[in-house]
């Protein structure tokens, strides 16, 4: 009872609730999309965009466009941009999202070097802010986190074929750019309405390593679309609590917490191989 | 009798960005035929393929369809990450993706799949992930994906290419047997003797059509040395064309020096 009591303690801060909830929704909805990007190879587009997020934001801050509508339009702009480069053949994905991230980064440094406060912009683009969410924000993530579930379970075929084989894809009728486009629309906007709370560092995290223990665990694309947000949530929530009791960053807790899990779900599935492998020798 | 043409590419050229990668093609594919592409490296054997299907559009020239056929593609097999987490099954009703909604695969989907899987030797299979399958049985199910589209032309992109010679005959039986039931094929390869002389008509290209006919007709040193680049000797060996390539001539002899 006494530690049941002691674990609620933070829960009387309603900026710890929110900022609790925000997190998990958030590790969810990246975990899912997280099984396209680290399956596509792109494990560095969560990080490339929000980086473009940022340059969205800024600008939107020294023209006096409301946050939500510049900073999505950019990040928006930014995916289908990369989407398109990578297209042509010359040019990979990895160097697609390196050029336009980077350029709309420095774009946004750029405007705040001139107009605003670049250092502070940049650490809160960074690290988020769990102290400052506010329930519009837990509604923006709730909100894009039942648009992806919708869509992604609806054209679940679709996403999986553009995935596994682009090219027999758009001979069979799937309209592969329009899928990459929507993938791309999907992450832009949860890297918005998750950057402020939560941060780049964590986003890209969150993208990459929930999917990818999902896939240590399971050979099967629907499991990994369900492990993976489950993992992404598991690990945000266990973050955000011990960072109350550690007294550390949370954005940076909630990383440590996925990354453990990583390290234990590698060495048990190592393991595991192993085992089997001594096995086949007995015979 | 005169056939129905599925498939006619006229003075079509195709291009990669500034990159002509084939020019003036004039090639017809007729209902029930099974041609073999072939050439060397980089000749355009596989842009040719991708312009059949649409997924390359011509730069110059025309290629048409008749109208409402189905056509499925084969790509090599060496195209997609056999790591992926699929089930064979999931493969192969991919193709029934467009206008399909909810993951769900359907009991007639499984039915249909379970069918092509019986047709093609790999009844059992359909629960495995694809990374447990040999090279011949990844093969077999990307054929079995493509006639699960119920295609009228099947058009395959080097189906023998890094497969032993047992999957190079499963293989090319499987595509005579598919042949003989009705279905017209199109396929690239650039192995002249296992593959490409055992079919009823080749085409020699390198960036154009050299020569189309039977094998017995562009199978010759003259077609051959203007396709490769390089002089080739042809036999006769039970009644088909065997191609010698002896190499450069001039090649010194490696020596070692023993201190």
């Amino acid at each position: 009872m006494f530690v049941a009591f002691d674990l609620l303690e933070p829960y009387q801060f309603a900026f710890f609730r929110h900022g609790v909830v925000v997190a998990t929704l958030a590790g969810a909805l990246c975990g899912i999309l997280g099984v396209f990007v680290v399956l596509r190879g792109m494990s560095y587009i969560g990080h490339g965009l929000s980086h473009a997020v940022f340059g969205g934001a800024a600008a939107s801050a020294v023209i006096g466009v409301n946050f939500f509508l510049g900073a999505g339009l950019w990040g928006i702009a930014s995916g289908v941009l990369i989407g398109r480069i990578a297209r042509r053949r010359i040019i990979g994905a990895d160097a697609a999202i390196g050029v336009v991230t980077t350029a709309s980064f420095a774009v946004g440094l750029v405007l705040l070097n001139r107009y605003g406060q670049a250092q502070k912009s940049i650490e809160a683009v960074l690290f988020g802010s769990v102290l400052g969410v506010r329930t519009s924000d837990v509604l923006a993530v709730a909100i894009v986190l039942v648009a992806v579930v919708g869509i992604v379970t609806l054209w679940y075929r679709t996403f999986l074929f553009a995935t596994f084989d682009p090219e027999v894809a758009d001979v069979s009728g799937v309209r592969v750019p329009r899928v990459e486009a929507a993938l791309m629309v999907m992450l832009s906007m949860t890297i918005l309405v998750t950057m402020r709370v939560i941060g780049t560092l964590l986003i890209s995290a969150l993208l990459v390593i929930p999917a990818s223990i999902a896939r240590m665990l399971t050979n099967s694309f629907a499991r990994m679309l369900w492990i993976a947000p489950l993992v992404g949530a598991f690990s945000a929530f266990a973050g955000m609590n011990l960072s109350y009791w550690l007294d550390t960053s949370s954005s940076a807790t909630i990383i440590l917490v996925a990354a453990l899990t990583f390290v234990a779900v590698y060495a048990v599935t190592g393991l595991r191989g192993r085992a089997r492998i001594g096995a086949l020798h007995h015979i | 009798m005169i056939r129905e043409a599925l498939v006619r590419c006229e003075h079509m050229s195709c291009a990669y960005d500034a990159n002509v990668v084939i020019h003036d093609i004039d090639l017809t594919v007729h209902k029930g035929d099974f041609v073999g592409i072939v050439g060397p490296s980089g000749s355009g054997k596989s842009t040719l393929l991708k312009s059949m299907v649409g997924a390359v559009s011509p730069v110059h020239g025309s290629i048409t369809t008749a109208p409402g056929i189905r056509m499925a593609y084969v790509p090599q097999v060496e195209s997609v990450d056999w790591n992926f987490p699929v089930t064979v099954l999931e493969v192969i009703v991919m193709t029934r993706s467009k206008n399909r909604r909810w993951p769900r695969i359907t009991a007639e989907e499984r039915r249909d799949a379970t069918d092509v899987l019986a047709r093609l030797g790999l009844t059992g299979l359909e629960n495995r992930h694809i990374r447990e399958l040999s090279g011949g049985q990844q093969q077999r199910v990307f054929i079995a994906r493509a006639l699960f589209y119920n295609p009228d032309v099947l058009v395959l992109d080097e189906p023998t290419s890094g497969v032993d010679v047992r999957t190079r005959h499963e293989v090319l039986h499987l595509l005579s047997e598919l042949h003989s039931q009705g279905l017209t094929v199109v396929l690239s390869t650039h192995d002249l003797n296992g593959l490409a002389a055992h079919l009823p008509r080749l085409v020699c290209m390198n960036k154009t059509v050299i020569a189309d006919g039977s094998p017995t007709e562009v199978i010759n040193p003259v077609v051959l040395e203007q396709t490769y680049g390089a002089p080739m000797e042809v036999l006769q060996h039970g009644g088909m064309p065997v191609v010698l390539d002896h190499g450069p001539h001039e090649l010194s002899p490696i020596t070692t020096k023993i201190s």
